[in-house]
């Protein structure tokens, strides 16, 4: 018999109690039981960073984290970043004038990446941009429209 | 759901940790997750009894004492990347501390997670070997200390029971002044490194008067160089001479690099570290 507990914590703002087996790792819980299904899911093994959440502010692989380790923390996903439906944060929004993303797979957790970046690194330089992003692969940029955007919106100005 | 099923236990001290270790069967200790948590979901690793150490708040201070760093064990390696205190006692592993891996993993992993795992890439490993670490490890039946040459005792093995866990790192500190250097090669960077050096030297003003340098990555556990640096000045001569000697380093021989070639980035990064390190001594 698989082993279930309960967990409460905020998501996005939002309280959720759930009942989770504690096998389930966080990236599961999100997209299976809460259905944030923006947090995407590449290699499971830790690799790919397209999994990437903000828990306590901090980014993590919510496929290296179990949904019960998340008990009493403040996770903070893709569904969490744009300030309103109509409206994109100003990182997405320089990622779309940049050609930041193309397929997109990715970009849920190149975002949260730089969410918790620019926010310990307001003005990055292009080489600790590439090392921030390092950790999140994509396929389809070739990283330069990522760093352009990364630079646009840090240097506010600069764009 | 990746992971098989498992029976989860998360203790709040680690007078609880030391009871489940000694009275459960098959169980791991989960600290980081960046190395098990993958294991997991991909059933490498299927163990009956899972003692998740994340609520251990006690195990995660940095502390400096005189001439010694002593690291709780769930010390996070962003926690150690952020510490004043580490940055100025103990820079070499502030810098080879931002080797590792990627911003998101050292949020998560830890100090003894990543001793354990004894990754043969690891930078805390090779940081570990380079000035002579001890390794305090508890059971119910008390404490011991280990040299943390002893600490592996094979491919990715440390040297404790079943029914022990490493609480804490101790690292001698050398005198203010002196010079660090970490290199490392990987194919990107976080990568798992190829080759890496790290290297402390010490000087007088004319003479090298205390040195040691450490290669990792290249074999199962990191290997001092037997180079002969001290009571000689510091010169491109010297290292070359120095980064040679990483020709008698043993080197594992795999599908994706000879042990010639692990040798041959060894010695370009022993090179790269004692340049830097020789940079940055106080040269009084």
């Amino acid at each position: 018999m698989a082993e279930s507990r309960s967990i409460s914590l905020k998501v996005n703002g939002v309280s959720y109690h759930e009942d989770v087996e504690v096998r389930m790792t966080l990236a599961d819980f999100l997209r299976h039981s809460l259905e944030l299904t923006g947090t995407h899911i590449g290699c499971e093994h830790g690799v790919c960073g397209a999994c990437t959440v903000l828990v306590d502010g901090r980014s993590v692989r919510s496929c290296l984290m179990l949904a019960i380790q998340a008990n009493g923390r403040e996770v903070t996903t893709i569904e969490g970043v744009a300030p309103s439906p109509t409206e994109l944060h100003p990182i997405q929004q320089a990622l779309r004038e940049h050609h930041g993303l193309q397929c997109g797979f990715c970009t849920p957790g190149v975002v949260m990446t730089l969410l918790e970046f620019l926010k310990d690194c307001p003005n990055p330089t292009e080489e600790e941009v590439r090392v921030a992003i390092s950790g999140n692969l994509c396929r389809c940029t070739g990283y330069q429209g990522i760093v352009d955007a990364v630079l646009a919106v840090a240097g506010g100005k600069r764009a | 759901m990746k992971p098989a099923p498992f029976k989860y236990h998360d203790p709040r001290t680690l007078d609880e940790v030391l009871s489940l270790l000694g009275s459960l069967e098959d169980a791991r200790l989960l600290a980081g997750g960046q190395s098990l948590m993958p294991m997991l979901n991909m059933r490498l690793a299927q163990p009956l009894n899972i003692i998740d150490l994340n609520r251990l708040e006690e195990l995660t201070y940095i502390r400096l004492g005189d001439e010694i760093l002593e690291i709780g064990a769930m010390a996070r390696q962003r926690d150690i990347e952020f510490s004043d205190v580490v940055r100025q006692a103990f820079p070499l592993m502030y810098e080879a501390v931002r080797h590792i891996g990627h911003r998101q993993t050292r949020n998560r992993g830890t100090i003894g997670g990543s001793l354990c795992h004894l990754d043969p890439s690891a930078e805390l490993v090779c940081v570990a070997a380079a000035v002579g670490a001890t390794v305090i490890v508890a059971s119910q039946s008390g404490r011991r200390e280990i040299p943390f040459a002893k600490f592996p005792a094979g491919l990715m093995t440390p040297s404790i029971e079943s029914n022990e866990m490493v609480i804490a790192i101790r690292f001698p500190i050398w005198k203010s002044g002196h010079g660090y250097g970490f290199e490392e090669f990987a194919r990107r960077h976080g990568d798992f490194a190829l080759a890496s050096a790290a290297v402390l030297l010490e000087s007088d003003g004319h003479r090298i008067t205390r040195a040691r340098v450490t290669v990792g990555g290249i074999a199962p556990q990191p290997q001092t160089l037997l180079a002969k640096l001290e009571g000689r000045s510091a010169s491109e001569a010297l290292f070359a001479e120095a980064a040679e000697s990483c020709d008698a380093l043993e080197a594992m021989n795999d599908l994706n690099y000879t042990s010639d070639y692990r040798r041959h980035i060894a010695k370009a990064m022993v090179k790269r570290a004692l340049r830097k390190a020789y940079g940055r001594v106080s040269k009084h």
